[in-house]
């Protein structure tokens, strides 16, 4: 279908819109509107002045009790009004339980404090029978724990959010589809699966908007059905919805007209996304990401060794070790992955603990290794009074397939592999120590070389002219030599480096090379190269940095840069 | 298993002890060039040749026709300090991208990676950098270098900057440094193609002899040694000796051939040896 990246993903937002209370009546006992409930009852917080209302029940709402007010105003309204304080650290409790409860409807979920759920529907909803038929689920599902919901289905969290609280109830945001364009000759923008209800709050009614027909490859799509949520859907701060009030912006189609640049100055020192309108507002089209920290975290292969006996000597840690790497192996066969990073971690009696980390060039599963490439690192474990608890982390695991024992020829000579030979020289040599050369887009040398890790894929570079003679080795700083050379700019002839006097005998250049005015001082100066032979037969690139009269100093300065070959 | 790439005792006890050093003749287990640091004829002439033994090497049945293996270069730090490092754009095309550069603060650190680089079977050549005669480089580690390249079938050239001909169990033994290039056809006045007066004073196969090395066109060829004025060659004549088969063009004719060292003799009478036979 026609469906882009961005809005493959699913998201469910639930959000408990009575939580506290739902929570509170629960405790007692009794149904919605009944017993205990019949009554007004708010649950209160102590603040520095005094009493404020958390939230309220109907009975409460009825009588004139708002959300934020202070208690003694809503006691003047309604002096019968029951206060009982809040709980938040058991709602926040009883909301990590309902997270996990929700990964029946999503692989995985993520608390959205202090009243909200995140579940990932991607690619489930067909389990359910559609998506109108996963939020029907969802609802009976709360309903008969108790709790009153508003859910909603879209592609980014922020917009599920903003549908779930502003938006219809059973909100469905999804991509206008080739075939509904055709139908409808607009979209089935926002399908509320109750859509008469005369009860629904709130605006947003389902719009027909012209601009659906190329409106796929992007977010605008989505920007156009959301427009009328007011600017509260962007999860602010209390303030910026102050500010934005003031500025006249109410609604999220709104903010589009003011112009990106004029918000962006107004909150230019705001750096945190719930202070930002166009941060939060990037992040409800999908334009930028959202970390969600799921509740149930990913599982890393774990295996550790709790020893009977403390050992102090470095033969018995060698062997737990093995012992320690085979399990891993196992683990990570099992999992069919390879290690990547592994931490070994070290509980010594005393209470201290040592962790040795150790990264690979390439997934592994091969115990022998690990064990070679530890035991280079264990040399200076200090083992106290000895160690007590053994523990190996895969903390970093990539997919490696199961693969047949090389049965090659190259195997039979027991040559190790590129990827171990590089895990071994950075064990013992330093992480920067095995480099690749890689070219870069400068037209100075030693700008036009870069180095990376030995097992990267090369970047895309553009090749080098074919009539650039460029030396062997370069030097790592170019050495200042004095030469003897027809001023103002002629060809060098003689010169001295390293003590030496060297007779130039052939020269080739200028080629000059301009500075990077954009990378470097003003007062940089030209650089002309020169490819020199000597008398005997040496090659060298040299150069003369300046020319005389322009301005950016006294007398050029030669350098030797290159050696030929 | 020794693989046979390299020469056997055994092949070498059959080798003419008059066969001479040429091009093409293929890899030896190690080598060892002697240069100065303050040129770059070391690392060139190191290259050349690996190049030269990399291309002549007899391909297996069932191997791949490109060669894909990367190619390792150690050195010390002090060697880059020396002599730098190398520069990317002016490498010899066919190893550009498949070049591993190592970095080694001390000289144990270097032996232990050329060690592991031809152990592994992923490399095609190995070339290492080493400042002087470094007191880790005896006989034993050189020994066991050797040994290593000769059991994984993996060519070492080991460039000894500033070295001292101290003992070694290098296969063949160089001294190179710069030789004053052939001229280039368009602009006369420009440093040509890099050439080198090579020595070979110690092999295990070939007599002694000295050559002047250049590369043409990507081959290694070799020229009359101890030539001063290098006629340029016709274009005519340089594509026809392209064309014909290297062994038999190739003019080797060494004009020390009867240059020797003595084992016993101390490094005075060794040095006046040397002297007497006109050595650079």
């Amino acid at each position: 279908m026609g469906r882009e990246q961005g809005s493959s993903r699913r998201i469910l937002s639930i959000w408990l819109a009575a939580f506290a209370i739902d929570r509170w009546r629960l405790g007692e006992g009794c149904t919605r509107g009944e017993g205990a409930d019949a009554q007004p009852l708010v649950l209160i917080t102590e603040t520095a002045h005094g009493p404020r209302i958390q939230s309220a029940n109907i009975a409460a709402r009825n009588a004139g009790a708002r959300i934020g007010t202070m208690l003694a105003d809503a006691r003047t309204l309604c002096p019968s009004i029951v206060a009982v304080p809040a709980d938040p650290a058991g709602d926040l409790a009883e909301l990590e339980k309902l997270a996990a409860w929700a990964m029946r409807w999503g692989p995985w979920s993520a608390l959205d404090p202090p009243d909200g759920l995140l579940v990932d529907v991607t690619a489930v909803a067909h389990l359910f029978g559609g998506e109108a038929k996963l939020l029907a689920d969802v609802h009976h599902a709360f309903d008969t724990r108790g709790f009153a919901i508003r859910a909603a289905i879209a592609p980014t969290a922020g917009a599920a959010w903003a549908l779930a609280h502003y938006g219809p109830d059973r909100s469905i945001l999804a991509p206008p589809s080739p075939s509904s364009l055709r139908a409808t000759g607009g979209s089935a923008a926002i399908q509320s699966s109750e859509r008469n209800r005369p009860g629904s709050p709130r605006g947003c009614a389902p719009r027909d908007d012209g601009g659906g027909r190329d409106a796929p490859r992007d977010a605008s799509w989505m920007e156009a059905r959301l427009s009328d949520l007011p600017v509260a859907a962007l999860r602010l701060d209390d303030d910026v919805l102050t500010v934005l009030r003031r500025l006249g912006l109410k609604r999220l189609g709104e903010l589009g007209t003011v112009g990106r640049d004029a918000l962006h100055r107004r909150f230019r020192n705001r750096k945190s996304p719930a202070a930002n309108p166009l941060v939060r507002m990037d992040q409800l089209l999908g334009r930028v990401p959202e970390p969600l920290l799921p509740v149930v975290p990913r599982q890393v292969p774990l295996v550790q060794r709790r020893l009977m006996e403390p050992i102090r000597h470095r033969a018995l840690l060698d062997t737990v070790l093995g012992d320690l790497a085979a399990d891993m192996v196992r683990e990570l066969e099992g999992a069919g992955q390879g290690a990547r990073r592994l931490d070994l971690g070290l509980w010594r009696v005393d209470g201290e603990v040592a962790v040795k980390t150790l990264e690979l060039a390439a997934a592994t599963r091969d115990a022998a290794h690990i064990v070679r490439l530890f035991g280079e690192k264990l040399d200076d474990i200090d083992a106290g009074f000895g160690i007590e608890l053994v523990r190996l982390r895969a903390s970093w695991a990539e997919p490696l397939p199961a693969n047949q024992a090389d049965i090659e020829a190259a195997a039979q000579r027991h040559g190790t592999s590129l990827a171990a030979f590089v895990d071994r020289l950075t064990t013992r040599l330093g992480p920067k120590a095995v480099r690749r050369p890689v070219l870069k887009g400068s037209h100075l040398p030693e700008r036009s070389q870069g180095w990376q890790p030995a097992l990267d894929p090369e970047p895309p570079s553009q090749e080098s002219l074919r009539f650039h003679a460029r030396p062997l080795k370069l030097l790592d700083r170019a050495e200042a030599i004095a030469v003897l050379y027809a001023t103002p700019d002629g060809l060098p002839q003689r010169f001295r480096w390293r003590g030496e006097v060297h007779e130039i005998a052939r020269v080739e250049g200028p080629e000059r090379i301009a500075p990077e005015w954009w990378r470097e001082r003003g007062t940089a100066r030209l650089r002309d190269y020169y490819r020199i032979e000597d008398d005997t037969g040496r090659r060298y690139w040299i150069y003369r940095y300046g020319i005389a009269g322009d301005g950016r100093g006294g007398a050029p300065e030669w350098f030797l840069q290159g050696l030929y070959a | 298993m020794i693989p046979d790439a390299f020469d056997t005792a055994a092949d070498l006890a059959s080798v003419s002890q008059a066969e001479r050093w040429r091009p093409g003749l293929g890899a030896v287990a190690q080598s060892e060039i002697f240069a100065s640091g303050c040129e770059g004829s070391g690392a060139g002439a190191a290259l050349a040749l690996a190049l030269d033994a990399w291309r002549s090497r007899p391909r297996a049945e069932g191997e791949e026709v490109e060669d894909r293996r990367g190619v390792v270069w150690v050195q010390t730090r002090a060697a880059v300090k020396r002599g730098g490092r190398p520069f990317r754009p002016g490498l010899p095309p066919e190893i550009r991208h498949r070049l591993i550069h190592v970095i080694a603060e001390k000289d144990e650190d270097a032996l232990f990676a050329l060690e592991e680089a031809v152990r592994c079977r992923d490399i095609a050549f190995v070339i290492g950098e080493i400042v002087g005669s470094p007191r880790a480089l005896d006989f034993t580690a050189s020994r066991r270098l050797t040994l290593a390249a000769e059991r994984h079938g993996i060519p070492l050239t080991l460039v000894r900057l500033d070295g001292t001909r101290d003992l070694s169990s290098a296969r063949q033994r160089w001294a190179v440094q710069a030789a004053p290039s052939a001229r280039p056809q368009w602009n006369r006045q420009a440093p040509g193609v890099p050439a080198w007066q090579a020595e070979l004073f110690r092999a295990r196969s070939h007599p002694p002899g000295t050559w002047r090395l250049s590369e043409d066109a990507g081959r290694l060829v070799v020229e009359r040694g101890n030539t001063p004025e290098i006629r340029p060659i016709p274009i005519r004549r340089a594509r026809h000796r392209n064309l014909v088969n290297p062994k038999i063009s190739v003019r080797a004719e060494p004009v020390e051939a009867l240059s020797f060292t003595l084992v016993g003799a101390t490094p005075e009478e060794r040095a006046a040896l040397r002297q007497a036979q006109g050595e650079r």
